[in-house]
C-alpha cells in the first residue's frame, strides 16, 4: 500500500470520527498554544523590562547604600535613615573629577502625598540638583528643569513626572500652579510652585510617577534628611559615564572613592551599571519563561497522553475492521501504517492548528493592559519549531503502541467479533 | 491446488486443550466446488480458516498449488491470502463506513495494483450492483451486503473463493439468488470454491460434499482421482 492511500485512509478515519477527532487535537491544540503563548509572554516581559532598564538613559551607574538597599522595601524613611550615601560624597565624586565621569547627581528620595486643588495623588518625591536632568537625559515638556540657581538658593520648586501632572492638574496647565506636598503622615506640609513638566518616557517609567524637588530647598525644612553628623542624606548617587568610557575601571575608581571617604575597608554601597540591572533583569525573566515554558509543557504531553489513550480505545473499537483488513491482504506493516499515520495526522493538524491560534493569542494580547500593566509579547521561532516537532514526535509515540497492539489482533477472532 | 496433510489445530484457550482439527487430509483440485458440511465445533470453519492462511496449523502439512505454505511468515502469507484468496463471510464483514466502490477496492489497495477504480466497478458490476457503487453497508439489503462482499472477494482475481456460510444470515429466496451467483463464477471463471455450511439445500450446490465431525473427515463424496492414486504425491498437479 502506497504511503499516499495510507494518508487517505487515516483521513478516512479521523472524518468518519469528527467529534472524537477534534477533542482529541484539542488537546495538543491548546497544549501547542500554550508553549507559543506561554514564551511569547515570557520573553516579552523579558524585553519589556530590558527595554525599561534602557530607558534610563544609556552609560549609567547608580551608587546605593548596601544597607538601604536591604531596608529600602519597607518604604517612607526606613531606608533613608540608614544610608550610608551623603550628598558630599556626590560632591566628592564631582570634585575628584574622574575622567570619565560626565555628570553626577545626587538623589534623595522620601514619600509623600502631593495635593492640589481638590486633586491628590501619593508620590515619590525627588530630591536631587539641576545636574540630573543631564544625568537622565530628560526631556522637558514645559517650563524648565531644576536650574543652578535653584541648587544654591533654598527655593521650593516642583518639577512634575507626566502622570502626576496630569493626575493633579487635569484640565489647568500645570506649570505656575502651587502644589503641596505632606511630609511624615502630614506632619510637615510644604507649599511648591510647579516650574517644569517633564515629557512623558512611557513603557512605565519611574519618572513619570515622581516629582522632582530642590535638595537645598527642602534641606532646611525636613530635618529627617540630615545625619546625625550634620551631613545631608543622599538614597542613591546616579552617575552618568562619559561616551566610550570603560565602566569597569570606572566602577573601581568610584568605589576606592567612596571607600576612602567612608573610611571603611568593607564597602557600605554597591555601585550597579546598567547592564548589572539588564543581566539581573534577564535572569528573572528566563526563570519565569522556563517555568511557563515547563507549564505549557506539561499541557503538551497531557495532549499526547490523550492522543494515545483515544489511539488504544480505537485500535480495541475496531478489532473486526483491522480482521477484515488482514483477510483481504493486509500486512502487519499496512496495519502498522494505518494507525501510526492516522495518530500523526491527528497530531499535525492539532499542532498546526495550534500553531496559528497560538501566534493568534499571543498578537492579540500584545499591547493589551493587564492588571495596569501593558503586555508585551515576542513569538520565538523556536517555539514554533519545536511545538510543532513535539506534535509529531507525540503522533509517532502514540500512534506506535497501539499500532503495534493492533497487529497483535488475531484475525480469526476479530473476524468473529460480532 | 490444495493439500492438507495429517493436520492438527489445537487450541488451548482456557488451559484444556481443544482439538479443532485432529488430523485432517484433503486435496482440492483446481476449479472444484467443494462443500464443508457439519456441525457447530466440526472444525469445519477452523479448517477453512487455514486454508485462507488466516490460521496456521499446530502440525501437518499444507501445500498450495504444491508449495508447502505452513512455515511462510505472516507477511508473506498476507500476500499471497490476498493475492490467491477471497473470503465471504456470513456477516458479510464490510467496513461500516465505506461505500461499496470502495469496499470492492480494498484487495487491490494492498496489492498495490493500478487501475483500481475501474477493476473494482468491474466487479461490482458482475454481481449486479453497479447502480449501488455509492452506498454504504447500511444503505444495503442484505443481500447486497453480501453481493458488496462477493465483489470484494473477487476483485483481485484469487485462484480460491472461500466462503463460510454465506447465506447464513439470509432468507431463503436471497440465499438461492446468491449460490446462482456462485454457481455461475464458478463455470465462468474457473474458480476453486471452498463452501462453509450445514444446509443440505446449499451443499447441493456444490460438486463435492466432505462432512466434518470433532476436526475429522468423516465423509468425502468425490475425492479427485489424482488425490486417490497418489497418496503423498507431493507432484498434483496444481493450478
Amino acid at each position: 500500500m502506497s504511503l499516499w492511500d495510507a494518508l487517505r485512509v487515516a483521513v478516512g478515519a479521523i472524518v468518519s470520527n469528527r467529534l472524537r477527532s477534534a477533542l482529541t487535537s484539542l488537546g495538543l491544540i491548546i497544549g501547542v498554544s500554550s508553549v507559543i503563548v506561554l514564551i511569547a509572554v515570557g520573553q516579552g516581559t523579558q524585553k519589556g523590562v530590558t527595554d525599561r532598564i534602557r530607558g534610563l538613559g544609556t552609560d549609567l551607574l547608580f551608587i546605593e547604600s548596601s544597607v538601604a538597599a536591604l531596608t529600602s522595601q519597607t518604604g517612607g524613611l526606613g531606608g533613608l535613615a540608614e544610608s550610608t550615601l551623603s550628598q558630599s560624597d556626590a560632591e566628592a565624586i564631582r570634585a575628584a573629577a574622574i575622567p570619565g565621569v560626565s555628570a553626577v547627581a545626587p538623589l534623595v528620595t522620601v514619600e509623600a502625598q502631593a495635593v492640589a486643588g481638590a486633586n491628590n495623588v501619593g508620590a515619590e518625591i525627588v530630591g536631587t540638583s539641576s545636574e540630573y536632568a543631564r544625568v537622565r537625559d530628560l526631556e522637558i515638556r514645559s517650563g524648565s528643569f531644576l536650574t543652578p540657581l535653584h541648587d544654591e538658593g533654598g527655593a521650593l520648586v516642583a518639577v512634575l513626572g507626566a502622570h502626576v501632572a496630569e493626575t493633579l492638574y487635569p484640565a489647568a496647565e500645570a506649570l505656575g500652579q502651587e502644589l503641596r506636598l505632606s511630609f511624615a503622615g502630614g506632619r510637615i506640609t510644604l507649599a511648591f510652585a510647579v516650574t517644569g513638566v517633564i515629557e512623558e518616557q512611557g513603557g512605565a517609567s519611574e519618572v513619570d510617577d515622581q516629582v522632582f524637588v530642590s535638595t537645598a530647598g527642602i534641606a532646611s525644612r525636613l530635618r529627617f534628611l540630615r545625619a546625625p553628623t550634620g551631613d545631608l542624606r543622599a538614597t542613591q548617587i546616579d552617575v552618568r559615564a562619559a561616551g566610550g568610557a570603560d565602566e569597569t575601571r570606572l566602577k573601581e575608581q568610584l568605589s576606592e572613592l567612596l571607600l576612602f571617604l567612608h573610611e571603611t575597608p568593607e564597602p557600605d554601597f554597591v555601585i550597579h551599571s546598567q547592564d548589572d540591572l539588564i543581566d539581573a533583569a534577564t535572569e528573572v525573566s528566563n526563570t519565569l519563561s522556563l517555568l511557563l515554558g515547563s507549564v505549557a509543557g506539561i499541557s503538551l504531553l497531557v495532549g499526547g497522553i490523550g492522543v494515545m489513550n483515544i489511539m488504544l480505545v480505537s485500535v480495541t473499537e475496531r478489532t473486526r475492521e483491522i480482521g477484515i483488513r488482514r483477510a483481504v491482504g493486509a500486512t502487519s506493516g499496512d496495519i502498522v501504517t494505518q494507525f501510526v499515520i492516522e495518530a500523526l495526522t491527528l497530531c499535525l493538524v492539532g499542532g498546526v492548528v495550534g500553531i496559528a491560534s497560538g501566534v493568534g493569542i499571543s498578537l492579540l494580547l500584545d499591547g493589551r493592559e493587564l492588571g495596569g500593566q501593558a503586555m508585551t509579547t515576542l513569538i520565538q521561532p523556536w517555539s514554533i519549531a519545536a511545538a510543532f516537532l513535539v506534535a509529531a514526535g507525540v503522533g509517532l509515540a502514540s500512534g506506535s503502541y497501539p499500532a503495534y497492539r493492533a497487529t497483535e489482533i488475531d484475525p480469526i477472532a476479530a473476524l468473529r467479533n460480532e | 491446488m490444495i493439500e492438507l496433510r495429517e493436520v492438527r489445530r489445537v487450541y488451548s484457550p482456557g488451559g484444556t486443550p481443544v482439538r479443532a482439527l485432529d488430523g485432517v487430509s484433503i486435496e482440492i483440485a483446481s476449479g472444484e466446488f467443494v462443500a464443508i458440511r457439519g456441525q457447530s465445533g466440526s472444525g469445519k470453519t477452523t479448517m477453512m480458516n487455514t486454508i485462507g492462511l488466516l490460521d496456521r496449523p499446530t502440525s501437518g502439512e499444507y501445500l498450495f498449488a504444491g508449495r508447502p505454505v505452513s512455515a511462510l511468515s505472516s507477511d508473506a502469507r498476507a500476500r499471497l491470502r490476498g493475492r490467491a484468496f477471497g473470503f465471504v463471510f456470513q456477516s458479510y464483514n464490510l467496513l461500516p463506513r465505506l461505500p461499496a466502490l470502495e469496499q470492492v477496492e480494498l484487495p487491490l489497495l494492498y496489492q498495490g495494483a493500478r487501475d483500481r477504480r475501474r477493476r473494482a466497478a468491474g466487479a461490482l458490476a458482475r454481481v449486479g450492483l453497479a447502480g449501488r457503487a455509492r452506498h454504504r453497508p447500511t444503505e444495503l439489503s442484505g443481500g447486497e451486503q453480501q453481493r458488496v462482499a462477493i465483489a470484494r472477494a473477487l476483485v483481485a482475481d484469487p485462484l480460491v473463493l472461500l466462503a463460510d456460510e454465506p447465506t447464513g444470515a439470509l432468507d431463503t429466496a436471497t440465499g438461492r439468488d446468491v449460490m446462482e451467483l456462485l454457481k455461475e463464477l464458478v463455470s465462468e471463471r474457473g474458480l476453486t470454491i471452498v463452501l462453509v455450511t450445514h444446509e443440505a439445500e446449499v451443499a447441493a450446490y456444490a460438486g463435492r460434499s466432505v462432512l466434518m465431525r470433532d476436526g475429522r473427515i468423516v465423509e468425502d463424496s468425490g475425492a479427485v482421482p489424482a488425490a486417490r492414486a497418489g497418496a503423498g504425491a507431493a507432484g498434483e498437479p496444481g493450478a
